[in-house]
């Protein structure tokens, strides 16, 4: 990696004053894509503002809605009852994340605020309609990703927590990239009594996305059936030396049908 | 302390030292006054080098120098030497076009070192390196064997023409032509056996060291065979004779083969170091070990077998293109040649074969041996084909093997493609793993997993390959510039504690264990008094390193060839001691007795006797109790065996589950059971890697695609299902210890299982065959393709 200076400030004001002052500063949570990202060379930050001492750690339940904190690990996302009790998904999704050693470090924030279109939150947060907080504003999951790697965060805007309504049921089904084992498609499927929800990871061309049809035809009747006889188009879709786009269309259907009998 | 001699388990004596993170690797060593090196490599496949600038690099913080190309070739340097040469069917000699240690004119692969940066750090080295100004002019680039070949390609190396390194034979294709002419029937395959990248744990590293007082040179490097590099680099590249060179390979961390060639680094680590007259120190970043360690495989092949009606085979006809990459890695010449088409009688009696083998030139990293070097894709290709015939004529696929196993009784066995088997057994051990596999109940087992959807399929390949590349007489006339025998040097020390210096090296096998079990065995010295000292040319007196599963086999053998000169001197001294006669004396139990008395001498008696001869036969004999014996075989060794693969498909996603693997294999003499069942299982996990997983993918340009973990499938613990692996042990017959190898046989007999697992497990659908790896979306396309073919059935 590049030489950098480093800071740990004890306050959000503090840490976004210096990542507003500076285009260059850049944020560390977990270091688990930003980390590999230096090593490479990709990317060249004048000051590396580590979030650690934030405070932005914690799961909280209120009502209908599950508030996680941006520096909360997968680790501790995947290991938490109340996850686990209201967000099944969720704590599922967190647990496939990496290996041990990636979600004892990465975060939440990291990985909405990195926005990987083969990771897996965005499907959660989209699937859900969470909210993105951040150090000066709520965003609304469908307006915070907005393609591959590309979020509606302003340049030094910090994400400070993510709430999540509660869901009737949920479920996370992903098929890895035998490489990599992130996503080639993750679905994430969450049924409201305001009808079905179903994001897509892993398969877009401009990253997580909802599926309409899948969610129309299981609002009327939560069950894989109810999605078999539906195709989903190869255009738009991702291809790699993994994975043509055909296969991830194939793979829709069948990782989505797994996710509602999970679910369901 | 029980029993530690030839059988026991043992525990490795090793392990302690990795795994409390005490080994002593090639980058935990660092030299007083040590600098870094950086090398600037090649982002492109083939270019020109118009200009390199580097005003700016050389200025940069901390940089000591930076070195091009044009400053190699200033001096009296080599180009990196190839070290066996192959002959075109015509006689004339392979295309071996310069190997330059820094690009000179052109690059030729992406990673091709351009130019080093030797800093203060790697971090100023590395900063630097990217200062360097290179113009290139892009130049058409081929990458994959079929596009090298065809008419019109890019030329890898100016005036080679076709890109071909060397077409060659072996057999009478007139003689095989006319069986095949006259057979009942003729089976045919294409296949490919796939690229693979090795990923050693430890990535490849070097230090380059020079006195400035003696003016001696050491290179610490990552080898498996550090006097192989000495003479290489030495002799040929460098031009430093041996008693000015010290070449250590400390603690290695996985080779498979990716660490016997001589490397470039380690001449310019080394070379640099003379020039700064510090010590300068290179290590790998992963990202360079996939661009720069040499790759393995990659052969594109037709297999035809004439049989008659009763699927008895008459013949064997091949022809494969193999890919040496940009350059000649410093065995590649031999992989395709010696270590491939001379196994393609596998454990069969096929009378007549003959095999074409042309070598081609592509702008890729070079490709040399690899975990089984040759025998894997003669096996594959073998295997593959033998199934292929199975499901052609509907005989089923054990009884045709049967059919044509050389039988028990037949060894020693000449083949038709020049070696001579000395032992085997096939019957014994297919027969042992069918019971292991449960072969019989398999069809209870598939009907029971399409009850849950899942397609199951079983897979068996019966392999031999060929092991302690031997004699050096022999090797020298195929084309091999050194001889393959194995040095060992038993040093009896005053006390009667021993410490063996072999040539062989330790890179994850456990040589320290088994090794000193064959002293154990033979002197009857304990275990925890027994040294074994390798990988340091100032130590050991000469050796020809580690591969081809030849360490027990050459390596041991000489070891018990020292032993018993040892053995025979201790007999002398102790006959004076005891005041008897030599004839009489007997050495067993570390005791020398007077035959039919009680009158003896331990080993320590006879050593301390030996370095403090007050009362020793003084004027018939030296002192010390130090013997050294180089060992050449007669022959290769022969392991063979039968692996079993059993898959389940999804397939409605294409993914396929290893669900059960058995090996039966033949190594000889078994010294160390867990290490090999250790070795065995290794081998296996490599080789379902190979079937299901790994695929070095190059673009049509020459881009490498698959270049980081992230694109390039290693499989992991939870892909290898638990592995049932036996031995059922013939004797090799002409080495002391009956050893055969254990190396490599693992990586050797499974992807041609599982691959016939998927197929069968696939047959419903109508599959003959399909590539490596066996990826879920391959399986998935397939699947998709049967479809509307079975909708019309
Ligand atoms: C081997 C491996 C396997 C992985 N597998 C998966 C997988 O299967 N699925 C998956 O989803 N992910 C996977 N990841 C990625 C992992 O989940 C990362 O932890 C995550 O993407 C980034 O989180 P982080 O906390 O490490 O963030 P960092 O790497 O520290 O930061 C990532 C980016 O986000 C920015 N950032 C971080 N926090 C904030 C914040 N609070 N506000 C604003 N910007 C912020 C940083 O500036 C940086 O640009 C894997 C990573 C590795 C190394």
């Amino acid at each position: 990696m590049y030489d950098f200076a480093y800071e740990k400030p004890g306050s959000l004001a503090d840490a976004v004053k210096v990542l507003s002052a500076d285009p260059d500063a850049k944020a560390l949570a977990g270091g688990q894509t930003f980390i590999p990202v230096l090593k490479q060379r990709l990317n060249r930050p004048s000051t590396v503002v580590d979030l650690a001492k934030l405070g932005l750690t914690g799961i909280t339940v209120s009502g209908d809605t599950v508030t996680i904190g941006a520096m909360t690990t997968h680790a501790t996302i995947a290991a938490n009852p109340d996850i686990k009790s209201k967000i099944p998904g969720l704590q599922h999704q967190a647990s496939l994340i990496g290996d041990e050693a990636v979600r004892h470090r990465g975060t939440i924030g990291g990985s909405l605020a990195n926005n990987d279109p083969a990771a897996c939150y965005p499907s959660a947060v989209l699937a859900l309609g969470g909210t993105i907080k951040t150090d000066r504003r709520s965003i609304p999951a469908e307006e915070f990703f907005q393609g591959m790697f590309t979020t509606a965060l302003e340049p030094g805007e910090i994400i400070t927590s993510v709430e999540l309504p509660i869901p009737q049921k949920s479920a996370y089904e992903k098929f890895r990239n035998p490489a990599s084992r992130y996503a080639i498609v993750g679905v994430f499927v969450a049924k409201f009594p305001s009808g079905v929800r179903l994001a897509i990871t892993g398969a877009g061309q401009g990253g997580v996305f909802r599926h309409a049809e899948f969610e129309k035809a299981l609002s009327a009747n939560f069950a894989p059936e109810a999605i078999a006889g539906i195709a989903t188009p190869a255009d738009g879709l991702n291809g790699d030396i993994h994975a043509s786009p055909e296969y991830r269309a194939h793979l829709i259907g069948v990782v989505s049908k797994r996710a509602v009998a999970k679910a369901a | 302390m029980g029993f530690e001699g030839i059988g026991a388990s043992v525990r490795r004596k090793e392990d302690v030292r990795f795994l409390s993170g005490k080994g002593n690797y090639t980058d935990d060593i660092n030299r007083p006054g040590q600098l870094h090196a950086y090398i600037r490599r090649a982002d492109r496949p083939h270019a020109r080098i118009d200009a390199i600038d580097t005003a700016a690099a050389a200025k940069a913080p901390g940089v000591v120098r930076v070195f091009t190309g044009a400053d190699i070739a200033a001096e009296n340097i080599g180009g990196i030497p190839c070290g066996w040469q192959i002959h075109n069917k015509d006689g004339s000699p392979m295309a071996e076009p310069m190997h330059p240690v820094l690009a000179v004119g052109k690059v030729r692969h992406v990673g091709d070192p351009v130019a080093v940066v030797i800093a203060d750090s790697r971090q100023a080295a590395k900063n630097a390196a990217e200062l360097i100004e290179i113009d290139y002019t892009d130049l058409p680039a081929v990458a994959n064997l079929t596009d090298a070949v065809a008419p019109g390609a890019p030329e890898v190396h100016d005036g080679v023409k076709g890109n071909l390194c060397y077409d060659w034979v072996i057999g009478d294709k007139a003689v095989v032509d006319g069986v095949f002419a006259n057979a009942h029937r003729v089976v045919k395959l294409e296949l490919t056996n796939n690229r693979l990248i090795p990923n050693a744990m430890e990535p490849r590293a070097a230090i380059g060291d020079f006195d400035t007082s003696s003016g001696d040179y050491t290179l610490y490097t990552t080898s498996q065979n550090p006097h192989v590099i000495r003479l290489l680099m030495g002799a040929f590249v460098l031009h430093i004779p041996e008693n000015k060179l010290r070449v250590v390979a400390p603690d290695v961390g996985g080779g498979f083969g990716s660490k016997i060639y001589h490397y470039a680094e380690e001449a310019i680590v080394t070379w640099a170091a003379g020039r700064v007259r510090r010590p300068v120190k290179w290590t790998a970043e992963r990202s360079e070990s996939f661009m720069s360690d040499a790759h393995g495989r990659d052969h594109v092949s037709t297999a035809e077998m004439a049989i008659d009606k009763d699927g008895v085979f008459l013949g064997l006809r091949i022809t494969t293109l193999a890919n040496m990459g940009a350059y000649l890695s410093t065995f590649a010449p031999a992989v395709p040649t010696y270590l491939y088409a001379t196994l393609l009688a596998g454990v069969y009696k096929t009378p007549v074969i003959y095999c074409n083998v042309k070598a081609v030139f592509t702008n890729t990293v070079p490709v040399d041996a690899y975990r089984g070097a040759g025998r894997p894709e003669a096996t594959y290709l073998l295997e593959r084909l033998v199934d292929a015939i199975a499901y052609d004529t509907a005989i089923d696929k054990i009884e045709l093997r049967r059919r044509n196993f050389i039988p028990a009784d037949a060894f020693p066995y000449q083949t038709p493609v020049a070696l001579q088997y000395d032992s085997g057994d096939y019957q014994t051990t297919l027969k042992v793993a069918l019971q292991n596999a449960g072969w019989e109940s398999f069809e209870g087992r598939r009907a029971e997993a399409k009850r849950r959807g899942k397609l199951r399929g079983i897979g068996i390949s019966t392999y031999l390959e060929a092991c302690g590349i031997a004699p050096s007489a022999v090797v020298g006339s195929l084309g091999a510039r050194a001889g393959l025998y194995e040095v060992a040097n038993i040093r009896v020390h005053p006390t009667g504690s021993v410490t063996v210096f072999t040539g062989t090296h330790s890179h994850g096998q456990g040589h320290e264990t088994t090794l000193a079990q064959l002293v154990v065995d033979q002197l009857g010295v304990p275990l925890d008094q027994v040294e074994v000292v390798h990988g340091d040319t100032a130590k050991i007196p000469f050796g020809m390193g580690t591969y081809g599963s030849r360490s027990l086999a050459v390596g041991g053998s000489a070891m018990v060839k020292a032993m018993d000169k040892i053995i025979a001197k201790g007999k002398k001294i102790a006959a004076h001691l005891l005041e008897a006669s030599v004839q009489d004396i007997e050495f067993k139990d570390n005791t020398f007795t007077v035959a039919g008395t009680d009158r003896s001498k331990t080993l320590t008696d006879v050593s301390l006797a030996a370095y403090v001869p007050h009362n020793y036969p003084i004027e018939e004999l030296e002192p010390g109790l130090d013997e050294t014996a180089f060992y050449d075989p007669k022959n290769f060794t022969f392991p063979g065996g039968c692996h079993i693969a059993e898959v389940e498909i999804d397939p409605e996603t294409g993914v396929v589950d290893m669900v059960n693997f058995t090996a039966v294999d033949d190594v000889g003499r078994v010294v160390n059971p867990m290490i090999v069942e250790g070795q065995v299982q290794g081998g296996v996990a490599q080789g379902i890697g190979q079937a299901l997983f790994e695929s070095a993918i190059y673009d049509p340009e020459g881009q490498l695609l698959s270049g980081s973990f992230m694109d390039y499938t290693m499989p992991r613990a939870n892909d290898i299902p638990p592995l049932s692996v036996a031995t059922e042990n013939t004797m090799c017959t002409h080495n002391p210890l009956g050893s055969k190898g254990c190396g490599e046989v693992g990586a050797i007999g499974s992807p041609p299982a599982v691959i016939n697992a998927v197929v069968d497990a696939l047959k419903d659908y109508g599959v003959r065959h399909l590539e490596m790896p066996a990826t879920a979306a391959k399986i998935w396309s397939i699947i998709q393709s049967a479809q509307p073919r079975l909708a019309a059935e």
